[in-house]
């Protein structure tokens, strides 16, 4: 293993504190100078259901969680094995519960993980105030190394309007919780970081989202609420009217997704967040932008499908609806981010492709990534900004083209209120002119033109993400896309470490595909590993229909909620690879 | 005023394409009248955007030489929404049929009267699916037997769309004939210089699919009252009222139009990307 991490999850149920607990220890982990990973699972329940945060730190950046928790520290049981199988615990991991709830339950012990008791309720009593999750927090750092100098600042932040008594009295559980853990087995230490690498950010995929799709140049956004997408909208409502942009809320997604068809046709970059459900409903009015040349995003932070599914949890599923759902031939993007820091390149990305190109963007990230928060290196600048061309004068004696032939496909558009050059937009087939039209030589020419736009484009080498291992791509790659890609490009580091050679590719471009590329990647490459979160292996199936790949390709995948670790993927490698 | 009047005639609003509608068709008169509106309105072609959705009467759009937008079928108030907010400069008229803006579009309706962006929403109502050739709409009477999907009739009564307009907040309802393009003109103007969402019912009868519908120009009256701006008393006249009262402007809301309400800063992307730096 090249990274040194520690990984632990804090469980229980409602009222318990878990998330507040976890991210206060993600703060007070940011403070100590550490990298940090924090994804949280809950239950279905509105308010007060049992929840989970798991979380990894490190001295490096990390992009993945790792095969299993070294630490659970459980605040109460309740209903905590609906997370068993979320929560992998080896031999290794150590299980720490509250004497006052009983024993653990059977089903978190069938990887044989040691367990302690740390007596929080009744540690807690003796403090006024005391709660027992910030003794679980002092536990927790005394057992991983945090100094408690660290979450004194954080508390300190978190605590000021409730005054120094509260602040105290939680210091107070900490400090306890902290004395106590002396007693406890020992899980591994983060070594302390006296001066990270660089300037780091603390952000989560559905705020990385927001602020890309602001970056790329988006000042009207459409929104209907939707788990696990409503982050995404709510972080923008004030984040827009602070740059000049606004966001409504829409009826439903029929309406948002219209909305942002009407005002992207004014001039206004738009875009409209949601999930799977929302998707399926904006799949006729995605047509519509393609028909109509209209340019715009939808985000689909993905979850469990089909239908209603399991709203709060992840899934790569929504790959096949995003590249096919449209009716008749529709030429669109599909790009997919593959990070918690992707998802700002990435959507930045997408306004950049959807203005350029005058077409519809669906980008795929997913409550993975989405909902987790992150603490990493400072993202890089990006000189992505949605430019779209248009037509500003009239020329004499010419009545403007709205569709016109051209040699990229991408006819200059004119903005109402550009006097000469009005035009009815039309969802209809129409000539150049936009004059709905039912002959098959307009038909053509328009698909033709339409199509060239997006054949026709430079994406660069932003297409994928390609990295070979240290020691070279030897002849094995891993192909992959989005959530699945952090823990591949663990698996790869990890191989590296033992000597072995492979090459990871990251497909962000899922459509239009990308033959002559993905060709040059693939170079030397005799067996390749398919890995993605979807029960039908969608992106295998579209790999095998649009790329030659190696006569050994295998495919890897597996329905949500549950994610791969890096571990499975490495095993791919070791017995896979020369 | 007069001299700005005559900058512009209904002419002017015409594209030459050749309207698909059948001869008689009710829709030719209500071209006209949006025409003759803009035309005194003295409103310049590229500052105006007519958006529609699907069906005979949402061909309009191509039909006029202002700003078109032909989407798809009952989302034409969104689209309109959409572009009237980020473009608040424009005037946008929305324009479309009892099946689109009541069936398909019917929840977009609801909403887009409750949210009273400043829109003027022609509906010409023939109570039929024509483009489908001949089906009943959410107008049509229960009895109606003459389509083939429901040749019993629907059974179920007819919508309202004036009364559920005013329900849900509509900020002015008018009822105007086709057989009176005049008097829809200046309907039209005053709908457009009302702010917020206006709601015109066209009563533009289908003469192919409901050939008896020829026979409203004779059954139609000018309504007896004026417009009220009580919203309790337009309701007890719309519920009372056979639906051919046209002529005039039957409520005026003051609700102001809606914009969304963010505290707007002149702040930086980097403002907001500093909120993240540890």
């Amino acid at each position: 293993m090249t990274i040194s991490s520690v990984s632990l999850v804090i469980a229980g149920s409602g009222g318990a504190g878990v998330v507040t607990a976890g991210s206060l220890l993600l703060d007070a982990a940011a403070k100590a100078g550490w990298y940090a990973l924090m994804s949280r699972s809950s239950g279905p329940q509105i308010r007060g259901g049992e929840a989970a945060a798991m979380l990894r730190f490190a001295t490096e950046p990390i992009m993945s969680h790792d095969d299993s928790f070294h630490l659970l520290m459980a605040i109460d049981w309740d209903n905590i094995t609906r997370f068993s199988a979320e929560i992998p615990l080896s031999a290794d991991s150590l299980i720490v519960g509250d004497p006052v709830h009983g024993e653990a339950p059977a089903g978190l012990l069938a990887g044989r993980p040691r367990q302690a008791a740390l007596p929080m309720t009744d540690i807690a009593a003796k403090i006024e105030n005391g709660r027992p999750n910030m003794v679980a927090l002092g536990a927790i750092a005394a057992l991983i190394g945090l100094p408690a100098d660290a979450m004194q600042a954080v508390v300190e932040d978190n605590l000021k309007r409730k005054g120094q008594a509260a602040i105290d009295a939680s210091m107070s559980a900490f400090h306890a919780g902290f004395a106590a853990a002396a007693d406890l087995p020992a899980i591994p230490k983060l070594p302390a970081v006296s001066a990270t690498s660089g300037p780091r950010w603390s952000i989560t995929g559905n705020e990385a989202t927001g602020l890309g799709v602001i970056r790329g140049g988006v000042r009207f956004v459409a929104a209907y609420p939707i788990t696990p997408a409503t982050e995404v909208l709510e972080w923008l409502a004030p984040s827009l009217a602070k740059v000049g942009g606004m966001l409504v809320q829409a009826e439903d997604e029929l309406a948002s997704i219209n909305q942002i068809i009407g005002a992207s046709y004014g001039g206004v970059p738009a875009m409209t967040a949601t999930s799977g459900p929302g998707l399926s409903l904006m799949i006729e009015s995605l047509g519509l932008a393609v028909a109509a040349e209209v340019p715009l995003v939808v985000v689909d932070v993905m979850r469990v499908g089909p239908s209603t599914g399991i709203a709060t949890k992840s899934e790569q599923s929504d790959l096949n609806i995003a590249v096919y759902g449209l009716h008749g031939d529709a030429p669109h993007i599909v790009v997919a981010a593959n990070s918690v820091p992707d998802c700002l390149f990435t959507t930045q990305w997408a306004v950049h492709l959807a203005e350029a190109m005058q077409v519809p963007a669906i980008v795929l990230t997913d409550q993975a990534m989405g909902q987790a928060r992150a603490i990493l290196p400072k993202p890089a600048e990006l000189a992505f900004i949605g430019q779209r061309e248009t037509a500003k004068q009239a020329v004499e004696g010419q009545r403007y083209k709205r569709y016109a032939i051209t040699g990229s496909g991408v006819s200059p558009m004119a903005i109402p209120g550009a006097p000469g050059l009005t035009h009815t937009a039309d969802g209809l087939e129409h000539n150049e002119f936009g004059t709905p039209s039912s002959q098959a030589s307009d038909h053509q020419a328009q698909m033709d033109k339409r199509n060239r736009k997006l054949t026709q484009f430079n994406y660069g080498d932003h297409w994928a993400d390609i990295e070979d291992s240290e020691v070279g791509a030897g002849d094995t790659a891993i192909i992959t896309w989005g959530s699945s890609t952090g823990p591949a490009r663990e698996a790869l580091r990890r191989h590296a470490a033992a000597g072995g050679k492979a090459r990871l590719i990251s497909v962000r471009l899922i459509a239009p595909v990308q033959p002559e590329k993905m060709a040059a990647a693939l170079a030397g490459i005799k067996r390749a590993v398919v890995v993605e979160q979807s029960h039908s292996g969608q992106f295998y199936r579209m790999l095998r229909a649009f790329y030659d790949l190696p006569a050994e390709t295998v495919s890897l995948h597996q329905g949500g909620p549950l994610s791969f670790g890096p571990g499975q993927i490495l095993e791919q490698l070791t017995t896979r690879s020369a | 005023m007069e001299a700005v009047a005559q900058k512009y005639k209904a002419k002017d609003y015409k594209s030459d394409l050749k309207p698909i509608w059948c001869p008689g068709c009710g829709d030719y008169t209500v071209l006209n009248s949006i025409t003759r509106a803009l035309a005194e309105l003295a409103l310049p072609p590229e500052e105006v955007a007519v958006v529609s959705g699907i069906g005979c009467s949402s061909r309009i759009p191509a039909y006029t030489s202002v700003y078109g937008f032909h989407g798809v079928h009952g989302r034409a108030l969104p689209v309109a929404t959409g572009l009237k907010l980020a473009r608040p400069d424009l005037t946008v008229l929305v324009t479309g049929g009892d099946g689109d803006g009541f069936s398909i579009g019917g929840n977009h309706f609801l909403h887009a009267c409750r949210r009273n962006v400043d829109l003027t929403y022609i509906v010409m109502d023939n109570q039929v699916y024509g483009m489908t050739k001949g089906q009943a709409s959410p107008t049509t009477a229960p009895d109606w037997e003459g389509s083939k999907l429901t040749p019993e009739g629907t059974g179920i009564n007819p919508f309202q769309p004036l009364v559920v307009g005013l329900a849900s907040g509509a900020n002015f309802i008018a009822r105007v004939s086709a057989s009176d393009p005049i008097n829809m003109a200046q309907i039209i103007v005053e709908a457009i210089r009302h702010p917020g969402f206006s709601l015109v019912q066209v009563l533009s009868p289908c003469v192919t699919f409901r050939p008896e519908q020829a026979e409203w120009r004779d059954i139609v009256r000018t309504a007896v009252v004026d417009y009220t701006d009580d919203a309790a008393r337009a309701a007890r006249r719309l519920m009372t009222d056979d639906g051919f009262n046209v002529g005039k402007v039957l409520f005026k809301g003051s609700r102001p139009p809606f914009r969304p309400e963010f505290e707007h800063t002149d702040g930086s992307v980097a403002e907001l990307e500093a909120r993240f730096a540890l």
